[in-house]
């Protein structure tokens, strides 16, 4: 398999703080890969390393054949970077941020102005094109900040967290292009804080916590972890609600005590449901409502990791 | 793969600089509100100085308007010269300079842009200076050589000057650090300095400081060449800290952007 991006066992710590620990990935060439986990869990760090602004502490990253270390400037020349925070200049124009960013990619003059004015038709930045970047909505930013780091038609491209912090029509948008980029057999890495946008957009999910892959596979895949079914029930009276804990135990993916919420992976049986039923009135526990859901990228989440992973950005 | 142009390893670094360069300039045009930031100030301390201090102040056979125009250029032009300190800090904010890092690039060119900005800026600010100081009584002696002497002791010093301030900018991470680590440094080396008084008034501890430091050097050359006293030796002294400064200054930035995040 003709994989562009290759990580092996790869650390990165910040003093005392170890924020990669043995991390391994690989990302098939012409596929999106998310990476998918909450703030600090490295996914930042990671594509430093992998766009060489960072040195790794040990293990070996491999971006388009080329060693991130040992190899620098051949991994400059293959990817294209956006960061979290649209990197484009304020006072000039769309148009002269793109034409200076094809001028740094060593386009000729000719070739960097037709690239230009293409790339801003293809993000819906025409109009705006001759206008000062300071004049930008915050999705218009992000979409010129995309468009630069493809001036120069990179076979790799590193995302990250290309959404945070737009509303949600800028964010399908912006998903859109990302959508055609993968049409034109680019090869993508981005990382995400959304269950959503990992669905969405990547073939692969890998789900990072602590410097470390805990899971990786298509959203399916991982969907599948959680069985097929999830239920949903709420208990009658709080006092109960230790009992059930008990009365569950097993296929509990996890509650909400504040809430009276229990919820349980299943296959999806009458069966199954029914036996999860008699086992809580036998524990003498009242069940006010039942629900199915399928489960959600969020529900793998909590199954791997015990925690929410956008726990940080609910709160903002 | 888009097809990129063909140069040596060298062209490229010239091309680099010269587009980052330009994205510099630009902002001299369609920025206006940094070059008027950058006037306003030193001409209110200019009209302060001449009209309201001025009179109590002694400079000997020297009308103190004339004394006092040198002085305040290189004052003007050193705070010009932080404007590198908060372009680069504001670049590393604003991820920039780590979107040029990522790339096959000479990416510290990004920096010296900035550098070059400061020189056209402070320059451009200096014309307008001497323009108010003719306004307001000003009367040069100097020859068009001692003119272009002064241009070559003001553009010197500010290249020197703002690559103290790109280790600053590099140093402060956020444009509002720089504001207070800029006025930490320049102002006590423009105030502490034959800028405004002659420095035989102050105590010893601080006259001995004002009068060997760089600063009061190129102030002294330059005051000397516009009204015709004799330059001494000042001019030679400030030549050699300008030189001195940048040749220390501009390794350490280079580290410094090279280490910074690491790498």
């Amino acid at each position: 398999m003709d994989n562009a991006i290759i990580i092996k066992n790869l650390n990165k710590s910040f003093k005392d703080l170890k924020v990669l620990e043995g991390l391994n990935l690989e990302v098939e060439r012409g596929s999106v890969l998310a990476l998918l986990g909450p703030n600090g869990a490295g996914k930042t760090t990671t594509i430093r390393i992998l766009s060489t602004l960072l040195l790794p502490d040990s293990g070996e990253a491999v971006v388009n054949g080329h060693n991130v270390v040992k190899n620098a400037d051949a991994v400059r020349a293959s990817i294209g970077l956006t960061g979290q925070y649209a990197a484009v200049d304020e006072y000039l124009t769309g148009f002269e941020n793109l034409e200076m960013m094809g001028r740094l990619y060593h386009l000729s003059k000719a070739n960097a102005k037709a690239r230009a004015q293409e790339l801003l038709g293809q993000f819906d930045l025409a109009e705006a094109g001759s206008r000062a970047v300071k004049n930008y909505s915050g999705g218009m930013r992000r979409r010129l900040d995309l468009a630069a780091s493809l001036i120069a038609t990179p076979p790799v491209v590193f995302l990250d967290e290309p959404t945070t912090g737009l509303d949600p029509r800028s964010r399908m948008a912006m998903w859109e292009i990302i959508k055609k980029l993968v049409e034109e057999n680019v090869t993508i890495l981005l990382t995400t804080q959304y269950m959503e946008e990992a669905d969405n957009l990547a073939d692969q999910i890998a789900v990072i916590d602590n410097g470390k892959i805990i899971a990786k596979g298509t959203s399916d895949e991982l969907k599948n972890k959680v069985g097929k079914e999830r239920l949903e029930l709420t208990i009658k009276m709080e006092s109960s609600f230790a009992k059930a804990l008990e009365a569950v135990d097993g296929e509990l993916l996890y509650q909400d005590e504040h809430q009276r919420t229990i919820n349980v992976s299943t296959e999806g049986s009458v069966g199954q449901i029914k036996r999860i039923l008699d086992r809580l009135e036998q524990a003498g526990v009242g069940v006010e409502t039942l629900s199915m859901h399928k489960p959600t990228l969020d529900d793998v989440f909590l199954k791997l990791t015990g925690h929410k992973a956008e726990a940080e950005e609910k709160q903002l | 793969m888009i097809k990129t142009a063909q140069h040596s390893k060298t062209v490229w670094m010239f091309i680099d600089s010269w587009v980052l360069i330009k994205r510099s300039l630009l902002h001299i045009v369609k920025n206006r509100d940094q070059i008027l930031g950058l006037t306003i100030q030193p001409v209110m301390f200019m009209l302060l100085f001449r009209y309201v201090f001025g009179g109590a102040i002694g400079t000997g056979g020297v009308s103190y308007v004339n004394f006092l125009v040198a002085g305040i250029l290189i004052q003007s032009v050193a705070f010009g010269s932080l404007t590198t300190s908060l372009m680069v800090a504001t670049d590393l904010q604003r991820g920039i300079i780590d979107r040029l890092k990522s790339m096959p690039i000479f990416s510290i060119a990004v920096v010296s842009g900035h550098v070059v900005g400061d020189l056209v800026r402070n320059l451009i600010q200096s014309v307008i200076m001497i323009g108010v100081g003719l306004l307001v009584g000003f009367r040069p002696e100097a020859s068009v050589t001692d003119w272009f002497l002064i241009a070559g002791i003001v553009l010197l010093f500010t290249y020197a000057m703002s690559w103290v301030a790109a280790i600053m900018g590099l140093l402060a991470k956020t444009p509002e650090a720089v504001q207070w680590m800029g006025f930490f440094v320049i102002f006590p080396l423009t105030f502490a300095s034959a800028a405004f008084v002659p420095t035989q008034t102050m105590v010893k501890g601080l006259r001995i400081f004002a009068e060997n430091q760089p600063v009061t050097h190129v102030i002294e050359a330059v005051r000397a060449l516009m009204i015709g006293t004799p330059v001494g030796n000042h001019a030679w002294i400030a030549v050699a800290w300008c030189i001195g400064i940048a040749v220390v200054a501009i390794p350490v930035a280079g580290y410094l952007f090279r280490k910074h995040s690491g790498r």
